[in-house]
């Protein structure tokens, strides 16, 4: 999950810095800049730290939650159990599923509905902010909302009934194993698309208007102002996007929490909804942890190719 | 960004900082003998899961604020918890030694917190044990650890036009319904084509406890189990063997044949009540809702091979392990225990007594009485879920095969692949003591 912005170096501060501990002494600045990052650092220690070096370990043991025995070490048993596991390759499946889907259709149209809300009209401000309430909705509320509107005789099969003259008649969404995904899918673009809108927002609006005068001049048309201009202009806000959805969307848990519990036959499980079923459900801190550690490799080794892939080249 | 070199100064201020925290932290904290549990000072915690439930957590209070002005040695202390949010909270608890010295548990967990070392034996006069009736005794290798003050039955409620329009008669505790007889009644009051569902078995409900607690029954009666109960070492065979198979088979033809939604809606028994279905499989906390219908009867479940089965044992009460005042507690848990407070919940909360006395002294659970029913019902038919500290695993399990059944997969795959989590799971705990 690191995902460090550049920041363009501040020659001022770095031989200020560099000044003063030559002199070996000790400047206010530095005394409060340590006290405000403690809090911070301690929040890092206790609730991140830990706990991923104690899912790294307890990987290795049979550690449940409820348990009179002490934990003991076990090896790799519990790596064996899991890629022996149908759910643990279904949970996988499904959850690249859900971000190879997500990722190209959420940042896409997040980028057209940005473009859109971008133009110098009247009124503008309420669209940004009608496509931005989704976002400040809670997800759970979100999703206990569609869950009412994906049920047989829900408003989704309504709309449906009543836009195409009840040609359509629409699905058990949620229960169809065919369905069931790509119901979740579409609500959570819904649901997030709004965020990355105005990421990509203010990316657009950092780019230059002289750049587009002058592309103007030279005759470019509207699709070469966004092809030589905009997508150039963004780089910086792509890669962020990017990262940022993938890892959000591989950490699917909560919808599925609340809207499938990963049914049916287990067309919606997810790792982390895997994860946290055999860890609390179930007791097996230990399998949970093995989950969650394999999680984390796997999440980091995409966010590796993803920065590869979005380097700066030259 | 570049590290750099720790400066003494700053790490200092971090150390000074931590150790306010913790300081302040430890601060706030009693010091509480033998490792939590309180019980020290004559106050006695107790915690129940019902905050949510405003009727039992009444009679809770009634029971200990009797308690309290009966005697001076001893103070009982309510805290109420949702109970969703219950078990997360003792587990938290005894984690951290501070579980309350009183406290509700529900009956197919006991074994497993009596294993981890969270319960204390309950050493209750036998005569006053023996009256209470089986399914609400909790009890981990022949010791008790819990006793419940009430039990909760399900049954089949139904329209009594319905059957009798359809030619079906009412089955009863002593003449339930046949496998043959319960097949033929569906049939019949399907094809009279007056009810959207025949029977609704409540599938809307996610909650796994659920799905174990209102279908694993129907598991037994046909003859197979969620563990063999034998030897409490495997789920083979039992879980996955021909009699198993029969009743995934009998619970997906129930779907396929559209007497039961796969999903039901939200409130089953709502729907029973508004014409929705003719049958609904619920809980005898239904049982007031049923005067709703002006023609409700409740029968037992059929008998599909070896006798009709519900689920037995409900919330009962424990001491935890490490209390300071384990005489106290007892004496509390006594003093519970009589017959105006088990009549107390049985009005208050549609449950049935634990004893014939507190019936006896019940308006409606007398002998002929209508409530009368869940009592005989539960004596005859009750069958208590496993009582093996594995049951957490064995539910979550069982819970996902059903949904998983009901939802239209390979019964065979799905059977087989939850006995071996199963015994997995047995196998890796050593079979939990067995």
């Amino acid at each position: 999950m690191a995902v460090t912005q550049e920041m363009p170096p501040r020659s001022g501060l770095r031989t200020d810095t560099a000044v003063r501990s030559r002199r070996g002494g000790w400047g206010h600045e530095t005394l409060m800049g340590s006290l405000m990052v403690t809090p911070a650092v301690l929040l890092l220690i206790v609730f991140f730290f830990i706990p991923v070096a104690l899912c790294f370990a307890l990987a290795f043991t049979n550690a449940r939650l409820i348990s009179p025995e002490p934990a003991r070490i076990i090896g790799f048993e519990n790596f064996s159990r899991l890629f022996g596991d149908p759910l643990f390759w279904k949970s996988l499946r499904n959850t690249f599923y859900f971000a190879v889907v997500v990722v190209p259709l959420q940042s896409g149209f997040a980028l057209l509905l940005a473009l859109l809300v971008n133009a110098r009209i009247r009124g503008v401000n309420f669209f940004r902010t009608l496509y931005f309430v989704p976002v400040v909705t809670s997800i759970v509320v979100v999703s206990i909302l569609w869950r009412f509107m994906y049920q047989p005789d829900g408003l989704v099969n309504s709309m449906l009934q009543a836009l195409s003259f009840n040609v359509i008649q629409g699905t058990d969404w949620l229960n169809n194993p065919a369905a069931a995904m790509p119901a979740i899918m579409f609500m959570s673009i819904w649901q997030a698309v709004g965020f990355h809108m105005v990421i990509w927002l203010s990316g657009l609006q950092t780019i230059p208007g002289e750049l587009y005068e002058a592309a103007e001049l030279d005759g470019a048309g509207k699709w070469q102002q966004f092809r030589y201009v905009t997508w150039p202009g963004l780089k910086a806000t792509r890669t962020f996007i990017l990262v940022t959805i993938t890892i959000a969307a591989l950490s699917l848990f909560a919808q599925i929490n609340i809207m499938t519990q990963g049914g049916p036959l287990d067309a919606t499980s997810t790792m982390v909804f895997q994860a946290v079923r055999v860890g609390y459900g179930q007791q097996e801190t230990a399998y949970a942890s093995t989950i969650s550690l394999v999680f984390f490799v796997l999440v980091l080794a995409v966010s590796l190719v993803q920065r590869y892939l979005t380097r700066e080249r030259g | 960004m570049r590290w750099r070199r720790p400066r003494p100064l700053a790490w200092a201020s971090v150390m000074v900082l931590a150790a306010v925290l913790v300081l302040a932290g430890c601060g706030g904290r009693a010091p509480s003998g033998g490792g939590g549990g309180g019980g020290d000072g004559g106050e006695l915690t107790l915690w129940t899961h019902n905050a949510g439930n405003k009727e039992e957590l009444a009679v809770v209070n009634q029971i200990v604020s009797d308690f309290n002005a009966s005697q001076t040695t001893h103070q009982v202390k309510v805290q109420a918890f949702p109970q969703a949010a219950y078990n997360d909270a003792v587990t938290a608890a005894a984690t951290a030694r501070k579980l309350p010295c009183i406290l509700d548990v529900d009956a197919p967990i006991v074994p497993n917190w009596a294993w981890a070392g969270y319960l204390a034996k309950l050493d209750l006069p036998q005569e006053m044990v023996d009256k209470h009736l089986p399914s609400t005794l909790g009890k981990w290798k022949d010791e008790l650890y819990s006793i419940g003050l009430y039990d909760a039955a399900l049954g089949l409620f139904a329209r009594k036009s319905a059957l009798d329009a359809a030619g079906v008669r009412v089955a009863t505790v002593d003449q339930p319904w046949t496998s043959q007889e319960f097949t033929q009644a569906l049939e019949k009051i399907k094809a009279s084509g007056k009810f959207s569902y025949v029977l609704d078995l409540g599938t809307g409900d996610p909650v796994p406890e659920w799905w174990t607690y209102a279908y694993s029954p129907f598991l037994q009666s046909f003859g197979g189990d969620l563990i063999d109960r034998n030897t409490y070492t495997t789920a083979s065979g039992v879980l996955n063997g021909d009699k198993a198979m029969a009743w995934a088979n009998w619970l997906q033809g129930l779907v396929r044949n559209k007497y039961t939604p796969a999903k039901s809606g939200t409130d089953a028994f709502a729907d029973f009540v508004n014409g929705k279905s003719a049958m609904v499989w619920s809980g005898i906390w239904n049982a007031g809702n049923l005067e709703k219908v002006k023609d409700g009867v409740v029968m037992p479940p059929p008998d599909f091979g070896t006798g009709p089965k519900i689920g037995g044992g409900s919330w009962q009460w424990a001491i935890s392990s490490g209390c300071g005042n384990t005489a106290g507690a007892l004496e509390y848990i006594k003093f519970s225990m009589n017959p105006k407070y088990l009549s107390a919940f049985a009005t208050k909360q549609n449950v049935i007594p634990a004893t014939e006395e507190a019936a006896a002294i019940t308006p409606g659970w007398k002998q002929g009485e209508p409530k009368r029913f869940f009592l005989e019902e539960s004596k005859q038919f009750a069958l208590i879920r496993p009582p093996t500290p594995a049951y957490p695993y064995i539910t979550t399990t069982f819970a996902k095969a059903a949904q998983d059944i009901v939802a239209g997969g390979d019964a065979k795959k799905i059977l087989d692949q939850a006995a071996s989590d199963i015994d997995q799971n047995l196998k890796s705990n050593d079979n939990y003591g067995f």
